[in-house]
């Protein structure tokens, strides 16, 4: 793995997100309420909502165009609907967020 | 023959390990112990109960003159250490040197002062040591006003001792809720709620800016909204660094801290090290329980023994009579957590676990902490609690599990607290109607009126049947706000208001809340009855919000967003219509399009690009139109009497007059109005959530209209003769829809529940009554009547609308 900073995790509000642009789209990094991270694709599995812009809740965010639900450590969508967002590894550390670049950089599978 | 053993630092972490040395190998080493303390060691962390007068100083001493004597320790206490000569392998005492064979540098760590001005003065402390207790314990002595930065342990240990003392204490911290670190905002609240109830006045997110002194000694904080808080002493705690000065000019390896391996060796083999002064790994310390652990170490590598020191969990206790909360563990980091909670409002208990898989991985109690310690070896021993997942919560003792009580929020509330908000009936009277024979929902209807009005409160009032009854009363179910409680919206809205509760972590806990933090149906409601209850006092949680709410604007299909300024009544200038214009040339706007609310909408902008698309039309004189909002959208209105040969009255004005005074306000769902110039009805006013036809005679007020999923004719509430007159029922109309109908119920859904002639009693024939609710109104909208556009176009504001990172121009770069 090789961490690259992101930026410091006040910069994402508690229950809420920021994205990073990368050459393949953009990552959601979302903050829970006791500042676990997660990053996600940016595109909501059923039509490409914005998760960013969902609400957070436990460990979980809902898509703010349809609300789905996604379990933000698997990606997996909850209950009945089916999908699964792509996640990459995430972490904070002394305050300042990583991602794995290495993960990032990689062409995603269609 | 016996080797020369220097320890620098007769503290905590040392104590301990001289104690195993002389067990395991006495004899083996002459020991000469320095201190910068005057005296030996002691047990520091009882230095709370001595500062509450719970213990005496002597009581906690760990180490007398007996026992180095006993093992020939050469004390040479109150005599600082200056310098480390490694070539010589001598230690450099302020009364001179001493060589060592083996050196540990135990110094502990140092008070954290923040720098502000002022910070020099007589009277501010921090709390480290005896002679810091005995400073606030003289300050305490004369009395008056004391301060605390710093919310964490030490802060609050320090805060309630004073308080013990008889002081007037305020703990000022600068994040959201109390010891943050160790525990999530329910407890926080449940921490604080205990501490005011004691007496000290805790305030949150507050910033120091400077101490402000008079001949030399501390007066008062200034806080940096301005708040001045007098003090006669001010304590300090908020945080502390390790002591790494003599090691670091030593030329030893130090990071945070000073490094040492898993034998608790330095960078020199003949050197360790041990306490908060090191640095294992990465990770420095702040508590006994791992210290110990190192004392245990460094003796046995003293004596030659291979050991190796394995850092473990620790658990947090707050030293607070009264204050039960224990938490351990991780609950703050690492992907795939899964929570149980538990919460019993009636004894104010919070529980919180939090599981990886088959483990325990954290935990976070306030409340009943006896299962603490239990929770805390799951932790420690990784064990698989997949068997007893379903009880774990309730402990090793429950493990057959009983049940949250659903009816817990209801039986805490006293005799005292209101059930019937509209006619005034407090619990202790509907109690008293049950006992004496009302056991039926009529009977207590009829023998105290309490929900005989709106009806909103039923559920509360046979919730309070079914406790004073027992089983022999059947409770029809109700339909619960979401799978977080088991409350449905009208009970939460009542107990909002009659327990006084003011922020999300109150009403989670003391409704008992299933979940940590809620759902994405709960918060938003709960965020938007907090705000209509507490105007003055919450504040809007843009977390809370669903995306449009909390952008300012509509969310499209492909994620960006549609931007409709405000346009009074549906009037525009030739000056708007260019800055409209020029605003959609210079963002390449998609599609401007005349929307069915009498305005222009700017659809397909992308998010960063908002905030500077407000400010041109700020610049231009226009704010947000809300066309995103459940609160004010439009207010449609027709030419009127001014052109129109049939109109009665000034519509347009009139429209622009409500629009005016309406603009901002948060509702349960949309609320939109029009003013129609006379029966014909162009502004469509009769399928309007409020709708005013004018008439020769004056305006009829309508109600209760929609044209949406469902379409509604208006009913007719009243007719009125002045506009004044219509300003203030729409206002004590809109209040008394704010506060009593259910989060996303329009207002024919809501009427359809309390009955227009209920609603008509509120707003027009009682005039009290009408001017209380609109006096209501008028204070909130005193906090809501502004532009959130401007806001948020603010410079400082901008960043927060773009990505975080930009990694496509790393990759470009590399
Ligand atoms: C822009 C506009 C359509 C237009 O191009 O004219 C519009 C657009 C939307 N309407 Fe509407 N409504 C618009 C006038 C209306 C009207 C007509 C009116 O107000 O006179 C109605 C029927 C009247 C009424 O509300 O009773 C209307 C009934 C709805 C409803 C159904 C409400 C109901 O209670 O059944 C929704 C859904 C909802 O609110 O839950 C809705 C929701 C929406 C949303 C916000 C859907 C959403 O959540 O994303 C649409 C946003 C589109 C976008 O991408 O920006 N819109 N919508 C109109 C904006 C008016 C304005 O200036 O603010
Ligand atoms: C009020 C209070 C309450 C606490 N409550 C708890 C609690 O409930 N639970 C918990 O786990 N922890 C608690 N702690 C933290 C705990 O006390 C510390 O973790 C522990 O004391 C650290 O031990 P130590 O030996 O590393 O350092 P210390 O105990 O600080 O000892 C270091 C000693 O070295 C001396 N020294 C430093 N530099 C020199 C020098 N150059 N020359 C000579 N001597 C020097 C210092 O004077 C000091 O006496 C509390 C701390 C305080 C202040
Ligand atoms: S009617 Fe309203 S909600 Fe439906 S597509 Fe048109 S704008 Fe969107
Ligand atoms: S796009 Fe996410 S739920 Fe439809």
């Amino acid at each position: 793995m090789s961490w690259i900073d992101i930026g410091a995790l006040d910069d994402i509000p508690a229950q809420g997100a920021r994205v990073v642009k990368t050459a393949q789209g953009c990552v959601a990094v979302f903050r829970t309420l006791d500042d676990q991270v997660f990053a996600l694709d940016d595109r909501c599995p059923h039509k490409g909502g914005p998760l960013s812009e969902g609400i957070v809740h436990g460990s979980s965010v809902t898509c703010p165009l349809h609300n789905w639900v996604f379990d933000m450590s698997t990606g997996a969508a909850q209950g009945a609907d089916e999908g699964v967002v792509r996640t990459y590894p995430a972490r904070v550390e002394g305050g300042r967020v990583l991602l794995d670049a290495a993960k990032l950089t990689a062409p995603r599978a269609a | 023959m016996a080797q020369k053993l220097v320890v620098i630092g007769a503290g905590m972490a040392s104590g301990r390990m001289l104690e195993h040395l002389f067990e395991e190998a006495p004899g083996a080493y002459e020991v000469t112990l320095f201190n910068a303390e005057p005296r030996g060691n002691y047990n520091r962390i009882m230095l709370s109960p001595v500062l509450s007068g719970e213990k005496t100083f002597p009581e906690i001493v760990t180490h007398d003159t007996a026992w180095y004597d006993a093992h020939h320790v050469t004390c040479r206490f109150g005599e600082r250490v200056t310098g480390i000569d490694r070539a010589a392998k001598l230690v450099l005492g302020e009364n001179g040197p001493v060589a060592y064979d083996k050196l540990v540098i135990a110094t502990g760590s140092t008070p954290f002062i923040i720098p502000l001005p002022g910070h020099d003065l007589a009277g501010v402390v921090a709390y480290r040591d005896l002679e810091d207790t005995n400073a606030m314990i003289a300050a305490a002595d004369k009395g008056g006003r004391a301060v605390v930065i710093g919310g964490g342990l030490l802060g609050l240990e320090a805060a309630a001792g004073l308080q013990m003392r008889g002081m007037e204490v305020t703990v000022v911290h600068i994040m959201g809720h109390l010891m943050e670190r160790q525990l999530d905002p329910s407890a926080g609240y449940l921490l604080q709620k205990a501490l005011e109830a004691r007496g000290i006045t805790v305030l949150c997110k507050a910033d120091s800016q400077e101490i402000l002194g008079e001949d030399g000694r501390v007066k008062a904080l200034k806080l940096k909204d301005g708040t001045e808080l007098p003090c006669d002493i001010l304590v300090m705690a908020v945080g502390i660094r390790p002591s790494t000065a003599l090691g670091k000019e030593a030329g030893l390896a130090v990071g945070r801290g000073i490094h040492v391996d898993d034998a608790m060796l330095t960078s020199d083999p003949d050197i360790l090290s041990v306490g908060e002064c090191v640095e294992h790994n990465g990770q420095i310390f702040g508590l006994v329980a791992p210290l110990y652990d190192q004392a245990r170490i460094a003796a046995k590598t003293l004596i030659g023994e291979a050991a190796v020191y394995v850092p473990r969990e620790v658990s947090t206790k707050l030293k607070v009579t009264g204050c039960d909360l224990f938490s351990a563990g991780d609950f703050a980091e690492g992907p795939g957590r899964e929570d149980i909670v538990f919460r019993d409002p009636g004894r104010g208990v919070y529980k919180r676990l939090v599981l990886e898989g088959d483990r325990l991985v954290g935990a976070v109690i306030y409340g009943d902490t006896t299962d603490g310690n239990w929770f805390f070896g799951l932790i420690k021993d990784a064990t698989d609690i997949s068997a007893m997942r379903d009880t774990l919560i309730f402990g090793p003792s429950f493990q057959g599990g009983a049940q949250a009580d659903p009816l817990a929020a209801v039986a805490a509330l006293p005799p005292e607290a209101e059930i019937c908000g509209c006619n005034g009936v407090c619990k202790g009277k509907i109690v008293a109607a049950i006992q004496s024979g009302a056991t039926t929902l009529d009977a207590v209807k009829a023998e105290t009126k309490a929900s005989a009005s709106c009806g909103s409160c039923t559920n509360l009032v046979e919730q309070v049947m079914a406790l004073t009854l027992g089983d022999v009363f059947a409770r029809p179910t109700v339909q619960p706000m979401c799978k977080c409680t088991d409350h449905s919206h009208e009970d939460v809205r009542l107990l909002i208001k009659s327990r006084g509760l003011k922020s999300m972590p109150a009403v989670m806990q003391e409704l008992g809340w299933k979940t940590p933090d809620g759902c994405a149906s709960c918060r938003p409601a709960l965020n938007y009855y907090l705000l209509a209850d507490w105007p003055l006092e919450y504040k809007d949680e843009r977390q809370a919000r669903f995306v449009n709410e909390r952008n300012h604007a509509n969310i499209q299909k492909d994620g960006t967003y549609s931007v409709v300024p405000r346009m009074w009544g549906g009037v525009t200038t030739p000056a708007e219509l260019r800055a409209i214009a020029d605003a959609a040339e210079k963002y390449a706007v998609p599609l401007v399009k005349v929307t069915g609310g009498q305005r222009l909408d700017l659809l397909g902008v992308r998010k960063e690009d908002l905030p500077g698309i407000w400010a041109d039309l700020n610049a231009a004189g226009m704010v947000s139109g809300h066309a995103y909002t459940k609160g004010l959208r439009t207010v449609k209105t027709c030419v009127g009497s001014e052109f129109c040969r049939f109109g009665t009255q000034d519509s347009t004005g009139l429209g622009i007059r409500l629009e005016k005074h309406l603009w901002g306000s948060w509702t349960p769902h949309k609320l939109k109005l029009a003013v129609t110039g006379c029966p014909r009805n162009c502004a469509e006013a009769t399928c309007k959530d409020i709708g005013v036809v004018c008439v020769d005679s004056g305006y009829q007020i309508h109600v209760g209209g929609a044209a949406g999923m469902d379409v509604r004719e208006t009913q007719l509430l009243t007719t009125v003769a002045t506009e004044d007159e219509v300003i203030e029922i729409v206002s004590a109309f809109t209040q008394l829809y704010r506060e009593t109908a259910r989060y996303l119920h329009r207002i024919y859904k809501w009427l359809d529940k309390v009955g227009l002639d209920w609603a008509r009693e509120q707003v027009v024939d009682d005039l009290e009554n009408r001017r209380a609710l609109a006096a209501r109104f008028e204070v909130s909208q005193s906090v809501y009547r502004t532009d959130p556009w401007a806001e948020h176009a603010r410079p400082s504001e901008r960043a927060k609308w773009g990505p975080m990172a930009d990694l496509t121009l790393k990759e470009a770069a590399e």
